[in-house]
């Protein structure tokens, strides 16, 4: 009776086939979805910052509460100099955060939890964040692979655990919120199938289960779009203050 | 030995990762417990800290969840 729990991670073309030489470019559901998050981060800000009454309404409040913990936490982990890339790091924020929460919509779709996608958006971090490193410090910022204080024997030992530490944070940082989308959403399928399979009497227990971790996966959902921010500002802040 | 029981096998082998999470997250939420009950003025300033190490210790676990199910279905 219970379904294969990986099927909800299935991509289908909506609409017309579109080629590009051999590339695939089709509308498929993973691009609706992330076309529903992006509208509704735009129209939840539209809304939001309209009126600008002092005594904010709701959506209002909502919209500055949001600005206001982002601009608090990279002053807080990457200091005044990250300044300049709020509004990447906000919407990066803001982007994770609503395609996780959308997918806890039930026969929606997690467009997170899918690798390419992660990966993407974290390669890009990686690639600018070592751009910023190379123009603001030059070559100097290749001292960020040798901290002080190691005695010169271990040295060559460090520098080579520093470099792929280094070149693994973009694989580390999109398999978290890769796995921790498709791990939190295959467990509900599975209870869901469990509540299936037991019935009217044995069903009431995985049941009540799944309500649970529902509650905890919106948990997971904003937990994982924050982590994914602070840890983009923890590797700003490594190219910005150069402190080793 | 037949693959696919091979390939059950494993996968089960590699979801024990996730005893090195649970046993992470146990120690990350005690510590920090431990640690506000102390000094409870200082909690609330180290509770994003706490969210962090949460999610990295979960990470680690999920990975090797993660090498299960690319046995199992990549494979």
């Amino acid at each position: 009776m219970a379904t294969n729990p990986m099927h909800q991670f299935n991509v289908y073309r909506i609409g017309p086939e579109i080629k590009l030489g051999n590339l695939d470019i089709s509308f498929t559901n993973a691009s609706l979805f992330m076309v529903i998050s992006s509208l509704t981060i735009l129209i939840l800000f539209f809304i939001g910052t309209r009126k600008k009454s002092i005594i904010p309404t709701k959506v209002q409040l909502l919209a500055e509460l949001s600005f206001t913990f982002i601009s608090k936490m990279i002053n807080d982990t990457a200091g005044s100099k990250a300044k300049p890339y709020f509004a990447f790091i906000f919407s990066l924020f803001m982007f994770v955060l609503f395609c996780n929460m959308l997918g806890m919509i039930p026969y929606s779709f997690t467009v997170t939890s899918h690798i390419i996608v992660t990966f993407i958006l974290a390669s890009f971090i990686f690639v600018g964040v070592t751009i910023i490193g190379f123009v603001k410090h030059g070559l100097s910022y290749l001292k960020l692979f040798v901290p002080s204080g190691v005695p010169i024997i271990l040295l060559p030992l460090i520098v080579v655990i520093e470099i792929i530490s280094y070149l693994s944070r973009p694989i580390s940082l999109s398999v978290r919120l890769f796995a921790n989308m498709m791990a939190g959403h295959t467990m509900l399928k599975v209870f869901g199938g469990f509540v299936i399979s037991l019935g009217l009497i044995g069903g009431w227990l995985p049941l009540s289960f799944s309500v649970a971790l529902t509650g905890l996966e919106i948990l997971v959902a904003f937990l994982q779009a924050y982590v994914f921010a602070i840890l983009t500002c923890i590797y700003l802040n490594d190219a910005l203050n150069l402190h080793h | 030995m037949e693959l696919e029981a091979a390939k059950m096998i494993g996968a089960g082998l590699a979801a024990i990762a996730l005893a090195g999470a649970g046993v992470g997250i146990g120690i990350i939420f005690g510590n920090y417990l431990s640690g506000a009950m102390r000094n409870p003025s200082a909690a609330q300033k180290q509770f994003p800290n706490l969210l962090l190490g949460f999610a990295l210790a979960e990470a680690t676990g999920l990975f090797g969840l993660v090498i299960a199910l690319i046995i199992l279905f990549a494979f």
